[in-house]
Formats: C-alpha cells, sequence, structure tokens
C-alpha cells in the first residue's frame, strides 16, 4: 500500500511545481471557499465508514502502471494527482486534505476486480478515480455496486451503460462521433467512409454508430469495414483495400501500440492526409498517442473529441502549465487526461454541494454539478451520469499538437442509449 | 496403522496433506478477513491448473504452454450459464430484444445462438465444465501424441492454441462479450454469490473440490500408471518397446489436466464473478506453470502452494511496490529455476527434511548420522 | 466483389498485395532468424526475444536523440549506426545472460523457458523505469518514409524496401556465417554432437555464449529495423513471440532455410487471407492453418535429419 500524501515534501521539485501551478489556478480562477473541517463532524459527513478523519478523507487511484495499457492510463494518473494536489493546496475538502492509495490494476481485469474490491472493502476509500479500458471498468462494475463504491471514470467510450456508481467524465460514442461526421460531411463535402478499428467493443459499437449516421442520416455510405487484433502491427493488406475502394473519408479507430504501426505504414504507403485525399479522421488518437507515432506520421489527419491540448482558453493555459510544472516540460496532455483530471473537481464539487463524503448522497448531489473552471470550458453533470460537454475536431500538425478547426456551438448532449442507433 | 509402498499414502505424504487441509480448510479462514479469504480463493482456482500440471510435467514431461485454454473454457461454460440466468426478460427489459444476454443485444444479435441454448441447464454447464476441455485437450492430444510431438514443439504448439482461442474470443464478440467477457455475473439458481456469506461457502466448496482432485491426483500418482507416466519421461522409448501404448497414457493424462484446468476456470468465474480472455491468453497460460513450478513440478502439493504463494507475493508486491513488482516476480522466476529446480517441494524434501529426520534421531539418542541423502524418490530432471 | 474494378486496377492491386505480402515476409524473417539461431541450434527457449529486438529499438531511438541534438547534418545517416549499436547492445546483453542464466540450464530446455520468461518480465519494468511507459517516438529520416510511385497506382513504401534489403542482408550473412565461417562450422557439430564436438577441441562453451549473442543481436536488428513500422514501448516485445515461435517452429527448427520458406509462407498466406477476410479472422485462420500442419508434419518444412 503505497499511502502517501501526493505533495512530496519540501525538498522535491514537485511541491514548488504544485504550488506554483496551483497558485496561479487560483489567482485566476479559483475563489477558494474557506471551507473547515471543525464545522463539519466527520460523524456527519461520514456516516457510512468511509475513511474519513478529522482532517484526511481517502481516495483511490485505479489505473494499470505495468502491462499493456500502462502506455495510456499514465497520464491519467498524472493527471488525478495534478488534481488532488491543487485541491489539498486549496484547504481541501470539507477541510480535510486528500489522501491517496494508489493501485495497479496491471492491464488485467481480473486484477482490476480484485483491487477495486481492495479500495472499498478494506481502505473504505471515499471514491475512486480509475479505469481506462471498457472491460476493467465492466470488470469492477459489480464490485462498485454491490459495496456501494463511487467510479470516476475517464475515458471516452462506448456507451450503453449507465450505473447509479460511475460518472463518466470522457464521451460516450455519440456525442464523440456524430458532430465529427457532420462536420467532413458539411465542410469537406465526404460521401464514403471506410471504417477501421482495433478489435474490440468500443471501435465495434462507435463504427456502428457511425454507420447507422452516414447512412440514415448523411446518405452517404460505407465502402468497407474492418478489424484487426489489439497490438496487430501490420496494415499494409488494410491500406491496399482502402487504395482500391477509395473512400472520401477514412474512420479510424485503432488503438495502443497498432495505432503507431497504422500510421508509419500509411505514410509509407503513399497515402498523404495533408493532401486529404482522403481524409482522415479518428476519435482514438490523442495527443498521447501522437508522441508515439511521431507528428511527422500524424500531420493532416482530423480528430474528432472533446479536448486538445492546444486549446485556447485561460482554465486551459493554467491547467497545461501546471500540468508541465509538475510532470516536466516536455509532457503532452490529451484528452483522457484533461478528463481524468474533471474527476476529482466533480467530487470535490458534489461532496461540497451535498456536505457530505456519503456515496448515496454525493450521487444525489451530482447531477446538476457544474465547472466552470475545466479545461475544456464549461462542463456540466447529466442526469445519466454522463457530461455535457463541446465537441471539437482538431487537425494534426507537425509538432504533434491538433489545431481547433471546429467546435460544436453548444454542449452535446450525452445520450448512452441512443435511439436508432442500435 | 501402516504404510507400505503400494498404498495411497505414505506417512509424509499423509501428513503433508494433513498439513495442507489444516492451512486451507482451518487456518486461512481463521486469520484473514473475508475479503482476503476471497483472494485465497481466486489463487487456489489457479491449484487446480497447478496440480494438473504437476501431473503432465513433473510425472509425465508434458509441459503445456496452453492450460489457460482450459481453464477458460471452464470459466465460460460457468459464466454462459450464470449470464443466462442474470438475463431474464425483467433484468434486460431495456434491452431491443429482451432476454439475451446484454452483449450480444449490443451487438445486433436477435435471438440466442444454438450453442448457448443448452447453457440455460445448470446440469449440463456442469458436465460441460469438464467435457468441453477434456474434448478439446483430446483433440489435441490425439493429434500430438499420436505423431509423437513432445517437449518444446509440444509447449510452443499449445502457445499457439491460447493465442488463436483468445483472438477467436475477442472476434466473436457478439456470441463471446469479446474483450469484456462475460461480466456482471449475479445468481446461482436463484442464490446471490456476490454476498460475503456466498463467497464464504464457494471458498470451501472450492476447497473441497480441490482437495478431491488431489485425491485424484495421488491416486494416480500411486497408481501403476503414475508410475508408467514417469518411466515415459525419463526414458520415452524404453517403455515403448516394452510394449505400452505410450500416447494413450499422454492423451489420458493431458486430459486429465485440462478436466481439472476446467474445474477451476469454473469456480473462478463463481469467486470472481466474470470469465474474460484474459485468463485464456498467452500470459496467465505461462503463469499457471510457473505456480507448478515454484510450488517444485514434482509435487502436486507443493503445486498448490506454489499457486498461493506466487500470487500472494503478486498481490502483495503489487500493493506495497505498485512500480517495482516485476522486478520482483520476474526474480522470483529466476531464482527458482536456477537455485531451486524442484520448487518449494524440493526445498522441503531436500533441505528441511533431513535436517528434522537428523534432529529427530539425535533426540531419540540415535549415535549414527543419518545419510544425508536425497529423500525424492523421482530425483532432479 | 471485383465486379467494379478495371482490369488494370485489380492488376495492381493484386501487385501491390503480394508486395505487402513480401514486406510481411521480410518482418518475420527479420523476426526468426536470432530465435531460429537461438532455438534451432541451441535449443534454448528464449521468451525474452522480443524484449531483446525492444532493446534494438530503444537504441535507435536514443540514437536518433543523439544525432538530432549533436550531428542534425547527418541525421539521414544515423539509421545505420544505430543499427550496428543495437547490435552490439542486444549481443552484448546477450552474451551476459547466457554467462549468468542459460549456460546453467543447457539440459533443462523447458527451464530456459521460465528463467527466460523471469527474464522479460524484468527486461520490461526495467525499460518502462527508464524509458517511462509511454511509447517513444522514433523520427525516421524523412527519405526512409516516403513511398515511390511505381504507376499511377502502384507505390512501393521505402521503408518496405528497406526492410526486405535488411532481411535478404541478415539472412545471407547468417547463412555465410554458419556454413562457412569456422565458427558455424562448430556451431553445427555441437548441435550434432556436443561431447563428440568437445572431444576434438571445439571450445564448447565459448561458441554457445557467442551463438546466443549472436541471436540475441540479430533480434537487436530486427527491433531497430521495426521502429520504421511499428510502436517502440515497453511492452511491444510480447506482440511478437507467438508469431516468431510459430514461424521457427513451422519451418522446422535447426534449419536456417526452413525458417525462411516458412516464413514466406505463413506471410503470403495471412497477406492473402486478409484481402478477403477481416483481420482477426485472417490471422486466426492462419495460425489454425499453420498448427494443423504441424500436427500432420510435427518436424516442420524443412528437418535436419539428427541421430539422437
Amino acid at each position: 500500500m503505497s499511502k502517501t500524501p501526493p505533495s512530496k515534501g519540501p525538498q522535491g521539485p514537485s511541491r514548488r511545481a504544485v504550488l506554483a501551478g496551483s497558485a496561479a489556478l487560483t489567482a485566476s480562477l479559483f475563489t477558494p471557499k474557506s471551507l473547515l473541517a471543525q464545522d463539519f463532524p466527520t460523524a456527519e459527513v461520514n456516516t457510512t465508514g468511509l475513511a474519513v478523519t478529522d482532517d484526511t478523507v481517502t481516495v483511490g487511484i485505479l489505473h494499470s502502471i505495468t502491462g499493456t495499457m500502462a502506455i495510456s492510463e499514465t497520464g491519467s494518473v498524472q493527471a488525478e494527482k495534478l488534481a488532488i494536489s491543487q485541491i489539498n493546496a486549496q484547504g481541501g475538502i470539507l477541510g480535510r486534505k486528500i489522501e491517496v492509495i494508489q493501485e495497479d490494476g496491471a492491464s488485467d481485469w481480473p486484477t482490476f476486480a480484485e483491487k477495486a474490491r481492495k479500495l472499498l472493502v478494506n481502505d473504505k476509500v471515499a471514491s475512486v478515480m480509475g479505469c481506462w479500458t471498457s472491460a476493467s471498468r465492466k470488470a469492477v462494475l459489480p464490485v462498485f455496486e454491490q459495496h456501494n463504491g463511487f467510479l470516476y471514470y475517464p475515458t471516452f467510450y462506448e456507451g450503453l451503460e449507465e450505473s447509479p456508481n460511475v460518472i463518466y467524465t470522457g464521451q460516450e460514442a455519440t456525442q464523440q462521433i456524430i458532430a465529427g461526421l457532420d462536420w467532413v460531411k458539411e465542410t469537406k463535402g465526404a460521401n464514403s467512409f471506410y471504417l477501421l478499428g482495433s478489435d474490440y467493443i468500443w471501435p465495434r459499437t462507435s463504427n456502428k454508430i457511425a454507420r447507422k449516421h452516414i447512412e440514415n442520416f448523411l446518405g452517404g455510405k460505407v465502402v468497407g469495414e474492418d478489424y484487426y487484433p489489439l497490438g496487430h502491427t501490420q496494415f499494409n493488406s488494410v491500406i491496399n483495400k482502402i487504395r482500391l475502394k477509395k473512400p472520401d473519408v477514412i474512420y479510424a479507430i485503432v488503438v495502443g501500440g497498432s495505432n503507431v504501426a497504422f500510421y508509419k505504414q500509411l505514410k509509407a504507403a503513399g497515402i498523404d492526409m495533408t493532401a486529404e485525399d482522403p481524409i482522415l479522421l479518428t476519435i482514438s488518437v490523442t495527443e498521447d498517442e501522437i508522441l508515439g507515432i511521431g507528428g511527422e506520421n500524424m500531420e493532416g489527419a482530423y480528430a474528432c473529441m472533446k479536448y486538445f491540448q492546444s486549446l485556447d482558453n485561460e482554465n486551459n493555459l493554467a491547467f497545461v502549465s501546471a500540468f508541465k510544472e509538475m510532470w516536466g516540460d516536455d509532457i503532452v496532455i490529451g484528452d483522457v487526461t484533461q478528463a481524468a483530471y474533471l474527476g476529482p473537481w466533480l467530487w470535490k464539487a458534489a461532496v461540497e454541494k451535498a456536505g457530505s463524503f456519503d456515496v448515496d448522497k454525493v450521487r444525489a448531489a451530482s447531477p446538476g454539478i457544474e465547472l466552470t473552471t475545466a479545461p475544456e470550458g464549461y462542463v456540466k453533470v447529466h442526469e445519466n451520469h454522463h457530461l455535457w460537454s463541446k465537441t471539437r475536431v482538431g487537425l494534426a500538425k507537425l509538432d504533434g499538437q491538433y489545431d481547433v478547426v471546429f467546435e460544436t456551438e453548444e454542449l452535446v448532449e450525452p445520450d448512452p442509449f441512443p435511439e436508432g442507433y442500435q | 496403522m501402516t504404510f507400505s509402498k503400494n498404498s495411497l499414502f505414505t506417512r509424509q505424504e499423509l501428513i503433508g496433506f494433513i498439513v495442507l487441509a489444516a492451512i486451507i480448510f482451518l487456518l486461512l479462514p481463521a486469520v484473514l478477513d473475508n475479503f482476503r479469504l476471497n483472494l485465497f480463493g481466486k489463487y487456489l482456482t489457479y491449484a487446480f491448473v497447478a496440480v494438473g500440471l504437476a501431473l503432465c510435467w513433473g510425472a509425465g514431461g508434458i509441459l503445456s504452454l496452453g492450460q489457460g485454454v482450459f481453464f477458460g473454457l471452464g470459466g465460460y461454460c460457468m459464466a454462459m450459464f450464470l449470464k443466462l440466468e442474470a438475463s431474464t426478460p425483467e433484468n434486460t427489459s431495456i434491452q431491443s430484444t429482451p432476454g439475451i444476454p446484454d452483449f450480444m443485444d449490443w451487438n445486433q444479435l436477435t435471438e440466442l445462438p444454438f450453442w448457448w441454448v443448452p447453457f440455460h441447464s445448470l446440469t449440463i454447464a456442469l458436465i460441460a465444465v469438464v467435457i468441453v476441455p477434456v474434448t478439446f485437450a483430446l483433440i489435441i492430444g490425439v493429434a500430438m501424441f499420436r505423431r509423437r510431438v513432445g517437449g518444446v514443439y509440444f509447449a510452443i504448439i499449445t502457445q499457439a492454441f491460447a493465442a488463436i482461442l483468445t483472438i477467436l474470443i475477442i472476434g466473436q464478440q457478439g456470441f463471446t462479450g469479446g474483450v469484456n467477457g462475460i461480466t456482471d455475473l449475479r445468481t446461482l439458481k436463484g442464490w446471490d454469490i456476490r454476498t460475503d456469506e456466498a463467497k464464504e461457502v464457494l471458498y470451501f466448496v472450492n476447497a473441497f473440490l480441490l482437495f478431491g482432485v488431489l485425491l485424484i491426483a495421488q491416486f494416480v500418482r500411486k497408481s501403476k500408471l503414475g508410475r508408467i507416466l514417469i518411466a515415459m519421461r525419463d526414458q520415452e522409448d524404453r517403455v515403448r518397446f516394452s510394449g505400452y501404448d505410450v500416447a494413450s497414457f499422454k492423451i489420458f493424462i493431458f486430459c486429465l489436466g485440462a478436466a481439472f484446468a476446467g474445474i477451476g476456470g469454473a469456480m473462478f468465474t463463481l469467486q470472481v464473478g466474470f470469465m474474460s480472455p484474459t485468463l485464456v491468453g498467452i500470459v496467465p497460460s505461462i503463469e499457471m506453470v510457473i505456480f507448478c513450478a515454484v510450488g517444485g513440478r514434482l509435487s502436486i502439493l507443493g503445486a498448490v502452494y506454489g499457486a498461493l504463494l506466487v500470487n500472494w507475493a503478486k498481490t502483495s508486491f503489487s500493493e506495497s511496490f505498485p512500480e517495482l513488482w516485476l522486478f520482483g516476480l520476474g526474480g522470483l522466476f529466476i531464482a527458482v529455476v536456477m537455485l531451486f529446480p524442484n520448487g518449494l517441494a524440493g526445498i522441503w524434501t531436500e533441505q528441511i527434511m533431513p535436517r528434522i529426520t537428523k534432529l529427530w534421531a539425535a533426540r531419540a539418542g540415535a549415535v549414527a548420522p543419518i545419510p544425508a541423502t536425497s529423500t525424492e524418490e523421482e530425483g532432479a530432471i | 466483389m471485383f465486379s467494379d474494378y478495371s482490369m488494370s486496377e485489380l492488376g495492381a492491386i493484386f501487385a501491390m498485395q503480394g508486395f505487402a505480402g513480401l514486406i510481411l515476409f521480410s518482418v518475420f524473417v527479420l523476426m526468426a532468424l536470432g530465435l531460429a539461431i537461438i532455438f534451432g541450434q541451441m535449443g534454448v527457449i528464449n521468451m525474452a526475444h522480443g524484449e531483446f529486438m525492444i532493446l534494438g529499438a530503444y537504441m535507435t531511438y536514443l540514437v536518433s536523440n543523439v544525432f538530432a541534438a549533436y550531428l542534425p547534418g547527418l541525421f539521414g545517416m544515423y539509421f545505420f549506426v544505430a543499427m550496428i549499436l543495437a547490435f552490439i547492445a542486444s549481443g552484448a546483453l546477450g552474451l551476459f545472460v547466457e554467462w549468468s542464466l542459460i549456460r546453467h540450464l543447457y539440459k533443462r530446455p523447458l527451464d530456459t523457458l521460465l528463467a527466460t520468461w523471469g527474464l522479460s518480465l524484468i527486461l520490461q519494468q526495467l525499460y518502462r523505469s527508464v524509458f517511462g511507459a509511454r511509447e517513444v517516438g522514433v523520427s525516421i529520416p524523412d527519405w526512409m518514409m516516403g513511398s515511390m510511385p511505381v504507376t499511377d497506382m502502384i507505390e512501393v513504401p521505402i521503408n518496405g524496401i528497406f526492410v526486405m534489403v535488411l532481411a535478404v542482408g541478415i539472412s545471407l550473412a547468417v547463412y555465410v556465417m554458419m556454413f562457412r565461417s569456422n565458427w558455424g562450422k562448430q556451431v553445427r557439430a555441437i548441435n550434432q554432437n556436443r561431447v563428440m564436438a568437445g572431444a576434438v577441441g571445439i571450445n564448447t562453451e565459448w561458441t554457445d555464449r557467442l551463438t546466443f549473442g549472436i541471436g540475441c543481436g540479430v533480434a537487436g536488428v530486427a527491433g531497430s529495423a521495426f521502429t520504421m513500422i511499428g510502436s517502440t514501448g515497453p511492452t511491444a516485445g510480447q506482440l511478437y513471440i507467438v508469431d516468431t515461435f510459430l514461424v521457427v517452429v513451422f519451418g522446422g527448427a535447426g534449419s536456417i532455410l526452413g525458417t525462411i520458406a516458412s516464413a514466406f509462407s505463413i506471410s503470403q498466406a495471412q497477406s492473402i487471407m486478409e484481402f478477403f477476410l477481416s483481420g482477426s479472422m485472417a490471422k486466426v485462420l492462419t495460425l489454425l492453418v499453420v498448427v494443423g500442419i504441424l500436427m500432420i508434419r510435427p518436424q516442420g518444412l524443412f528437418a535436419l535429419k539428427l541421430r539422437k
């Protein structure tokens, strides 16, 4: 058990970073409420035996820091620790400092379930920030429902779920997909699409929604649909198929190490994405992934998600600089990392609204929680535990960042069980 | 009570069984809280596989790197039954086709595939838990052993099976639940398997089954079959020339190992509450071999200790040093192979037992020193 | 499915698809050669083969950063330096591993499997601690990333050609070493009869060590080349293990030529099936066919007749 308060003491560089970062944030955005622990007696704010003392509250972080998923989940851990240290620097929640117990899911779903049970049953954590893949979430879900835990799940995912014990801080599939397809139809006149993905539920469900939308609402056609096993590294065959079908848009939902192989081979095969013939639109490549793919191999591709590091607003500038102060200058921040950063803040807001750490009260308080300070702008928790958020389209540049070329006017309503897309 | 060479137990083995039974039935439930006990229940399901491996590999010299396949098949058979029970039309009323498992609905299936239908019945599911892995093992075994494929080749081909089955399960997600596996299992014939009491009951059911399996394994080891296996491992050709049908013995022991693994898989599903392809693939299959190696590949009791120890080490390493636990785990494997090739059981019989006997003898006033030879009858490979 | 296309389009596609198969073939050859040496000649199952490859990939990453920082003018050439260093690094690690680990286990081939699996876990965590859990992006010199248009439809990726040339080059080098050099003779002699080889004065210990080192070194070069087409991360090595072992076993252990023939047939089969089926099913079918053939013909495509 590594039970440490996230700020590493006076000698480490991280503390300075945290203070500097949070100072910047506090100055520009937050008006810290001076909530004092004595105003909220432990017996009143914690009636269900959670790990809450007079001056601390314990939360869990449950991500893979070993195994194949560590690549993706590292950013989420960093964001959650940043958010927690910022909250602590402001005086914590209800006057209590947040302590973190971090567990490793080791990219293995049974381990996730085991660790989730440990966090909830043994450590009695008040909430958990964690999980990344759908499979790990599905594995821990029964545990959270049985022991009435509260999970903040950061990843964009396929939807089809609405648990009372989870707040989904990433976008569900329709939020992420439909606006992007509408955009590529309207501005680029795209009609034919080639759908491609890694072989598991998120790409398949997303492509199913994309296909329905393309065929039923846009009047376009899908000329091909292909799936490759996770970790597949040879894409020359599908690139040939794409050449043969000549689609206007390659709609790619490739994940993990396969991404690197796919984009490198796409470029080597002479498909120049900057020429937009065909256009490449992806919902799975964040700035994090470009680090591995290489900006030169990704230049000219479009990605559709809710957050890009290059977003130009005050919240985001402060967030990016705090993140870099804490974790190093050469780090990049992707969509999921930002969504993970929202978790602790949304929980703080819900706890303070409820005036209690009790899961039932936090749950009741959660819908309608607003966060005006989110790096992505303004977000709001929907009745269905997902977030209202804007969807944006970014154009990948040589330096591995995205230029935001489009954003929806309004917040997009989350719709995890979309009618007409089943 | 006398212990002849032909009785089921030697005195030492009987003591070994009793000690293990005391640990599993009395000590662990007494000292562990419910959460940890459930964890140990999960570890014990791997012990089924390890015991099977001790027979196949330790006694028979057949190293399978695909035991995860059988573990997974057994687990999936159980999970299919539980999923069907959980997917009543009332529970799944929000689906476009109520009454089928949720992941099928997400993949636009409108009716239950025919091969799922028998799994409405618990009896059939329980039979399938054993029969399906055994059938697979039989097919693989007949094809391979009749052609005298063995050793390293067998290991690599079974590993390929683990890879194939994983890709297949993930690729056919409409029928199998894909990479998520079959999740959200709730009740067994109306009995909620998620409660603390249920988990405790399941722990003991699991332990009883494990001892059943251990007795079968012990019987096999002590029977003529067991001795032929060891003879085969050491000098396959001589056994063959003596007129024995070597392939049939190998096929039998491989199928037996598969059956054990299948039962372990089913118990895993019941205790953990889901089944997923991550338990079928190459990595878990190799880990299962490692449980057996750490325990001592020659010893069926050692296999149980190996499964408990490695998993416990894995859990506690990863809780205490999440960033470093792979170093510890990797180091453990290397240490076992390099320093203790007969694993825990070897340490016991070669290092500790002789000393105890010596002490014992000294106490009893024996003058002559006991010769310090290895007491392990099979010796090192 | 072909009715919509003209003959010339179809011809071009088949040419391209054949070429894709050849690239896959080269990739398989590069992956498998190091293992064919180690497993085929020494009988050692090296489960850490993928991690040796990734070490080569990380060396490439380091060299590219050094060149970018200090010798930007020569950046286009760094890849050759990187491959040499990858060979040296992986080879040196191989020598060390043989000395500290493998040589104690020659009599227990299945145990090398467990020990090297432990080694692979340690190496993975080492990479993660040193280079971070995220994948690293290796920038490839521009001249290697483009493609050469042959006709309007047919474009040939340059990195594909590079991988092919490399595969042919290394195969030739291994072949020459194996069958023309003193070392090769010694390796083959030891493979046939270790005791006799020792008796006639061959230093079997040193030859074993060198063989293992060279096998690992070749893996390192393969890893270095794969930075052009795949990802470089702590766990990327695991992706290659099953394919690699199957290629070697299918070819018939002990036969370098068999490994090449098997790489060719598996890659072509997979490449053709990928065109008609979805990628996942193509992979499953390829593996099943390989395993099926191995069941009928367990000695693989080319079997060395050995007297045991």
